[in-house]
């Protein structure tokens, strides 16, 4: 396809480039010989600290730690999970024409928001010294046996996230054009349908950024449940130290295990933004590897021809 | 013959403004029925009342017969259930001036929602009309582009596309062609005057007088909440009896 060109009457000598001399950045030189200095300054720093680095890579696999970077995985995948199911119907019922519906839904989020997690959490842990049997009808028993330091920390995290990703879903559904509602109803679609068909899908643009943020937050607040005996990283390493007193070491090994999991997680987070994007602009953002490959391109044929038409 | 539409004394307020001040009029099957007057003087508000986009505040409005977002029963009036409203909705397409076509949904998505969603169609046969639509209005290679792909004047013809999938027994258009760049105006109008053609009851918030007078059965001068003048198009266009529509002619022609 060529677009339509207008013809017009030009000798035909190319223009000659002009051979200018580039400006000079030495503040960038300069800056960068800083940085580096510092950064040298922090490595010897470390280098000649009282902690012996050559125990953290083996402290990195050691069982009890795998197994609390694991826990630590599983209690932040459940409890987002709790919470963006819950924080979405809380949304909704908030933004419902039922008064009743949307007070309850206010109440929520005032409680849940207004107390600090480590305070839920115990609240939850210590159940059992006012409810010491937990007699749902159809299921009774002890209600020490039933809240595990596990279900102590996913209804604590759970919760908690739910009156969180409640208001960021309300922003989302609130962010969506009412025309697009008014589209759907004048379509025949019913209120339920349109929210579901229509309005979710175009505020989770709005809704997934925040949530990667609340995800990674989520990741690094579930270091907490040490506080209810739940196994998950900071436990594991704080047990270990305890025994043997290598702290800072052990404290190294949970630093690095946060940013491996947040860095996987933010790598996932690029992706599912790019797969809500669609419609939205007219071209998706470019993955890296589309970008390795474009530079690669570029280089093969020669600068301008991996430009987009 | 029932009439498409019936409007009896229909007054519309919002808060303290009064918007709609008794509104009496009728739309014959197959008309083509144009509403045309100054912004604010009701027109918009007027097509919103007839699928129920808005509640009107009292009289009467009933389409095919049947009052819209009631029930009458005696003399008792029962407000519709949610579900009821939608359902009388199914009949009536409408085109905005904004398009407001489903962003995250392709041009053929967006035609096939609503047969899908609303009716239970199947997709395959839905697929297969909406590809038909598509090409009645001259899109059928753009099937796969999302609104944001398409132009001004694109958007708005797979918006007609997808208020014909419904198969609807009535069209409203809220001023279809305001929002577009003069030179694609001809493109939403063209797939406008072949619906007429083809036989659709369409009512038309419109500053085409140019259409209006072509392709329009009727006309309807409103201002400030009131039928100024109404008759043929071309007459009142022409000879407009009342200085209100005169003024306002004079400036729109």
């Amino acid at each position: 396809m060529s677009e339509p060109v207008v013809k017009q009457k030009v000798p035909h000598v190319p223009p000659e480039a002009i051979k200018a001399i580039p400006v000079r950045h030495y503040g960038r030189w300069i800056s960068a010989v800083l940085v580096l200095v510092m950064l040298g300054l922090l490595g010897w720093a470390l280098s000649n600290a009282e902690i012996k680095w050559g125990t953290v890579p083996d402290y990195l696999d050691y069982d009890t730690v795998l197994k609390g970077a694991g826990n630590t995985l599983l209690i932040t995948v459940l409890g987002m999970l709790i919470g963006v199911l819950l924080g979405t119907l809380l949304a909704v019922m908030r933004l419902s024409k039922n008064p009743v519906v949307s007070s309850v839904a206010w109440g929520y989020v005032w409680f849940f928001r207004g107390t600090p997690v480590l305070v839920q959490l115990m609240l939850w842990y210590n159940l059992a010294l006012i409810f010491p049997i937990l007699n749902l009808g159809f299921y009774k028993d002890e209600m020490n046996d039933v809240m595990t330091p596990f279900l102590a920390a996913l209804l604590g995290l759970g919760l908690n996230e739910a009156a969180y990703m409640a208001e960021i879903s309300r922003a989302g559904i609130q962010s969506v054009d009412e025309g697009q509602t008014e589209a759907a109803q004048a379509l025949g679609m019913t209120r339920t349908r349109t929210m579901q068909r229509i309005v979710l899908p175009q505020a989770m643009r709005v809704i997934v950024p925040p949530t990667g943020n609340e995800f990674i937050n989520m990741l690094k607040t579930s270091s907490l449940c040490f506080a209810i005996q739940f196994e998950e990283l900071m436990k594991s390493v704080t047990d270990i130290s305890s025994r043997n007193l290598a702290v800072m070491e052990l404290l190294m090994v949970a630093t690095i295990w946060y940013l491996v999991l947040t860095t996987v997680f933010s790598i996932g987070q690029f992706y599912i933004e790019r797969y809500f994007q669609r419609g939205s602009s007219r071209t998706l953002p470019e993955t890296p590897l589309q970008r390795a490959r474009r530079n690669l391109m570029t280089f093969t044929r020669g600068t301008g021809s991996g430009a987009k038409a | 013959m029932t009439p498409m539409v019936k409007a009896e004394a229909v007054h519309k307020s919002f808060g303290a403004s009064h918007v709609l001040k008794g509104i009496d009029l009728e739309v014959a099957p197959r008309e083509v029925f144009c509403l045309v007057g100054p912004s604010g003087s009701g027109k918009s508000t007027f097509l919103r009342c007839i699928n129920h986009l808005e509640k009107i505040s009292a009289g009467r409005l009933s389409v095919d017969g049947q009052l819209v977002g009631y029930r009458q029963k005696g003399d008792k009036i029962y407000e519709l259930k949610e579900r009821e409203v939608a359902a009388q909705r199914r009949d009536i397409g409408m085109v905005f001036q904004r398009f407001n076509l489903f962003p995250h949904m392709t041009a053929l998505e967006n035609v096939t929602e609503a047969p899908v969603q609303v009716k239970g169609e199947t997709r395959a046969s839905a697929v297969e009309r909406a590809q038909r639509l598509l090409d009645r209005v001259g899109l059928r290679d753009k099937a796969g582009h999302y609104p944001a792909q398409l132009s001004g004047g694109q958007q708005q013809r797979v918006a007609i596309a997808r208020a014909l999938a419904m198969e609807p027994k009535l069209m409203l258009f809220d001023e279809p062609t305001s929002a577009l760049d003069p030179e694609l105006v001809g493109e939403v109008l063209d797939v406008m005057r072949g619906l007429a053609e083809d036989g659709m009851t369409m009512i038309v918030v419109t500053h085409e007088m140019g259409f209006a007078r072509e392709v329009g059965d009727s006309l309807v001068f409103m201002d400030d909440g009131v039928v100024v003048e109404s008759g043929r198009p071309r007459d009142v266009l022409t000879d407009p009896r009342h200085e209100r529509t005169k003024s306002f002619l004079s400036k729109v022609l």
